[in-house]
């Protein structure tokens, strides 16, 4: 952890280096966990991503950027990577990728969609889809650091199996003291659920979130549109602008 | 149009190749743009990865603020629409 203070700070070249898969775990039916030994890995904070590489054997190579799904743990970097059907990169992570085998992988880069664990004002994290990575990496840190700073958590999927770290997310909850989460459902809810899917809205931001009196540190992360229009609420709603920070996945569905 | 659309990203997905140019991030380094005078984050600005390189429009007014093209041998960074960069600096 100590090392992570280098991060967006002077630093050395960054440079692409042998990742290799020691570990995975599958979080949706379309969505993977892949966990890589990064040797000299300089540490990382929380809402930082990493540039992945890869290059076939005619020299053809193609880059994508994935966010750091964990806290700094020595040399170890988990992504959580969601498949693109007719994608480049995501079907060769998930469906052919294999223990053992390495990839090229830079990072950690981006110093400002980063939540630091000394920072105690209260935190808003908004997640749709795959968007809930980075912020995952936050309510993990928040944890490991022992962290006193109060944290809500919304979170959009399309549907209950849609949902990364579920049962996670559910333990957190009820035992990280300072932590809600709520969700909302755009294609379908679980059996129960008060309301029909839709979008999340203002109401849901209003309930969920944090009054803007209170000042809290947001951090918006999902498809484009989905970003655009919770920030939208969050500024309608009186937010200060500079206190809303965001992280756009591009089209909804890539 | 397609700046109309939302088939774009944000100055986040430039932290890499912009972090290969320079020794520090960039993405929260305030950016004013020429055409409109607005500042704002470069991790702020709308960020086109389909042409040639990444070219980066303000979130205010649309126009170019930034291009970046990166080559075998060189990297090729048009800031015209920029008019200053703010970059915050670590403590020595």
């Amino acid at each position: 952890m100590a090392r992570a203070a280098v991060s967006g700070g002077l630093s050395p070249r960054l440079v692409w280096r042998a990742a290799r898969l020691v570990e995975f775990r599958d979080e949706t039916p379309s969505a993977r966990t892949l966990v890589f030994d990064v040797p000299d890995w300089p540490g990382h904070l929380p809402g930082q991503h990493v540039d992945v590489r890869l290059t076939a054997e005619d020299g053809y190579s193609t880059e994508r950027s994935y966010s750091i799904a964990t806290p700094a743990d020595g040399t170890r970097v988990a992504l959580t990577v969601q498949l693109v059907e007719d994608g480049e990169v995501s079907p060769y992570l998930i469906e052919t990728l294999s223990v053992g085998d390495v990839i090229e992988l830079r990072g950690p880069v981006g110093g400002w969609f980063v939540w630091r664990p000394a920072d105690l004002a209260p935190v808003l994290l908004i997640g749709g889809g795959s968007g809930i990575v980075p912020l995952m990496a936050m309510v993990r840190a928040r944890r490991e650091a022992g962290s006193k700073a109060l944290f809500r958590l919304i979170y959009s999927a399309r549907t209950p199996e849609d949902r990364y770290y579920a049962d996670e997310l559910r333990t957190r909850a009820r035992d990280d003291f300072g932590l809600d989460v709520s969700y909302v459902y755009t294609r379908k809810t679980p059996e129960g659920w008060p309301l029909p899917p839709r979008r999340l809205g203002v109401a849901d931001v209003n309930n969920g979130g944090w009054p803007p009196d209170f000042q809290p540190a947001c951090f918006v992360c999902g498809p484009t549109g989905f970003v655009e229009a919770v920030a939208d609420i969050l500024i309608a709603l009186g937010h200060d602008a500079r206190r809303v920070k965001t992280e756009r996945f591009g089209p909804s569905g890539t | 149009m397609e700046i109309f659309s939302d088939d774009f990203t944000d100055g986040n997905a430039m932290a890499g190749p912009l972090r290969e140019i320079f020794a520090v991030d960039m993405t929260g380094a305030t950016g004013r743009c020429v055409s409109c005078g607005d500042e704002g984050p470069v991790a702020g600005m709308k960020v086109y990865a389909h042409a040639p390189g990444l070219v980066a429009r303000c979130p205010s007014c649309q126009e170019v603020v930034m291009r970046l093209v990166r080559g075998p041998s060189s990297a090729w960074l048009d800031l015209r629409g920029t008019m200053s960069l703010r970059i915050p600096m670590p403590a020595e």
